[in-house]
């Protein structure tokens, strides 16, 4: 598992808006990569285009590549619904679904597409809480609403139900930023840990925790309100907040910004 | 920094002004307070006046057996006994067949409109046409029926013909309400169920729909409701018989409003008037009953938290 994702001369438009312009960048396999940069400067919209999610927006298009070992993304016959199955995605609020247990909740994924085997499903389970860092706190109300847990226990389900159906990619948006420091902490070590099986691209607007868990760092910024966003400098991070090459990061990092 | 901080008074002795309410604003906390629970008031009296008539004159005749299992048959206005199995079975299976008519056609209208359509030619029409369904009065949709079952295909006056025309009014009211519960589902759960690979209409089949079911239902009650009290369908499309009719495809059924009606024009005599108020008791009886059940499934189905 995990792929390496190519992207060159990438633009991501709502409509006639151009959202974010050229985007060159390549995300290694096994590795953290955290995307850094201001509101409103494209880097989330860029982090949904690697799994074609952008698309449920109307109105909504890319032009360039995006490659995941050699197989274009965008290429003519490739289908969304295939694409996501092996890009993941967890998102900003957690969002378990409201009427499923648990243990349903994590399941979803293999359950929607399919899979009846009661045995594998609760292997599945018990595997993915166990890589979550939720299993044990857990493993004794699976049969309970999902809805039910904590913040951040519900954002480490979400992140279970994302790695329940083995992709090769997990992008998170702003994963931590509703939830406590301790959530926090515990969501970090857990991104850690997954970077030894799965290709993890974060979206975070806490440069600590870029610094902290992040392998490479791009910075994306805009030159102006309305103007679309750019990636200014991707490099390993402690270059990234040691020494940058562009003096926009410098500013963005010491904040000095704007 | 500290040094400023400690040379600073620890207060400056001013007090501030926090008593709250001035003398307008508390006046018009009471003024508005009084009138909402004058409309309350208002709205209640009617309320409980019919309800306590109803119950008060139409029990007694509920507390037989034979009013829940005997019809009308050879009982005339002036002779008491019977019952209503009759009109309560007729009012049912026309009910009944209106939902499974109504029901699936409300509720694709609604996943159509609110998870496929938005923004497109076709739904503006679809929806604009149900805002003109709606405002339908139901005798105009009785005479649509009637024009069009009756003298354009030569068919009979039966249950089946008050069930079309019902269909018309009920659709409305159920797609209205499924869409608004639809659109209360939050696109956080459409695009979570995107990133697991779901294709949309498993989504929609297995998320969307369930995280609305609670709601879809309400409105599926509150439809039926509205059109188990219809009258003016019953009138135009199928004669009012005294008889157990169960058959909705051939000759005239008994329904609890053409009950009502039928011994409406006697009420001077009193066995008539009981039978009345006792059919109008079952009505509101049954549309409670089918709203006791709506909550109780609502609520085995609930969004789960806890």
């Amino acid at each position: 598992m995990a792929k390496r994702i190519e992207v060159s001369g990438l633009n991501v438009y709502y409509g006639d808006f151009k959202a974010v312009e050229d985007v060159s960048m390549t995300i290694e396999p096994r590795s953290v990569t955290a995307f850094i940069g201001p509101s409103g400067c494209g880097k989330s919209t860029f982090l949904r285009t690697l799994n074609r999610m952008h698309e449920v927006i109307p109105g909504a298009r890319v032009e360039g590549k995006v490659m995941l070992d050699h197989q274009d993304l965008y290429a003519s016959g490739i289908d969304p619904v295939a694409v996501r199955r092996v890009v993941g995605m967890v998102f900003q609020r957690p969002n378990p679904f409201p009427t499923m247990s648990i243990f349903d909740n994590v399941a979803s994924g293999l359950k929607l597409n399919g899979v009846r085997d009661r045995k594998k499903l609760t292997e599945v389970v018990e595997q993915s809480l166990k890589s979550a860092n939720l299993w044990n706190e857990v493993k004794d109300r699976l049969d309970k609403p999902g809805a039910g847990l904590s913040g951040g226990q519900q954002q480490r389900l979400c992140i279970a139900r994302a790695i329940a159906v083995e992709p090769e990619v997990i992008l998170m948006d702003e994963p931590c930023s509703a939830l406590d420091p301790i959530s926090t902490l515990a969501i970090e070590d857990l991104i850690e840990k997954l970077k030894d099986r799965y290709t993890v691209v974060i979206v975070t607007h806490n440069m600590q925790q870029a610094a902290r868990v992040s392998d490479q760092t791009a910075f994306f910024n805009l030159s102006a309100t309305g103007k679309p966003g750019r990636l200014i400098e991707m490099a390993p991070t402690t270059q990234i907040f040691s020494n940058p090459s562009e003096k926009a990061t410098e500013d963005y990092i010491t904040g000095r910004f704007g | 920094m500290s040094a400023v901080a400690e040379n600073q008074p620890a207060y400056d002795g001013k007090v501030l002004d926090l008593t709250g309410k001035s003398g307008a604003r508390a006046f018009k906390n009471t003024l508005a307070t009084v009138l909402i629970v004058l409309a309350f008031v208002l709205a209640m009296i009617p309320l409980l006046w019919i309800l306590f008539t109803v119950v008060s004159k139409g029990y007694h005749l509920l507390l037989s057996a034979d009013w829940w299992s005997q019809s009308q048959r050879g009982i005339t206005v002036r002779r008491a006994g019977g019952g209503a199995y009759h009109a309560i079975m007729g009012t049912l299976i026309m009910a009944l067949i209106t939902a499974v008519i109504a029901v699936p056609i409300a509720i694709l209208g609604a996943i159509y409109l609110v998870e496929y359509g938005r923004g497109t030619r076709i739904a503006r029409i679809v929806s604009f046409t149900i805002d003109i369904l709606t405002g339908v009065p139901s005798i105009v949709a009785a005479l649509f029926v009637y024009a069009v079952w009756i003298t354009v295909f030569g068919f009979n006056r039966v249950g089946f013909a008050v069930s079309l025309s019902l269909v018309l009014l009920m659709l409305p009211v159920v797609l209205r309400s499924t869409e608004e519960m639809l659109k209360l589902v939050p696109d956080e759960l459409r695009e979570a169920s995107y990133a697991l690979g779901v294709p949309k209409w498993k989504t929609i089949l297995k998320v969307v729909v369930p995280t609305a079911f609670g709601g879809i239902v309400t409105g599926v009650m509150l439809g039926l409701a509205r059109v188990m009290g219809e009258t003016a369908p019953l009138l135009i499309l199928v004669g009012y018989s005294k008889n157990i009719n169960l058959n909705p495809f051939n000759g005239f059924m008994g329904a609890l409003p053409t009950m009502i009606n039928q011994d409406r024009t006697e009420l001077a005599l009193p066995n008539a008037a009981d039978r009345v108020w006792a059919a109008a008791l079952t009505l509101i009886l049954l549309v409670l009953v089918l709203n006791l059940l709506a909550r109780l499934i609502a609520r085995f189905s609930a969004i789960k938290s806890k």
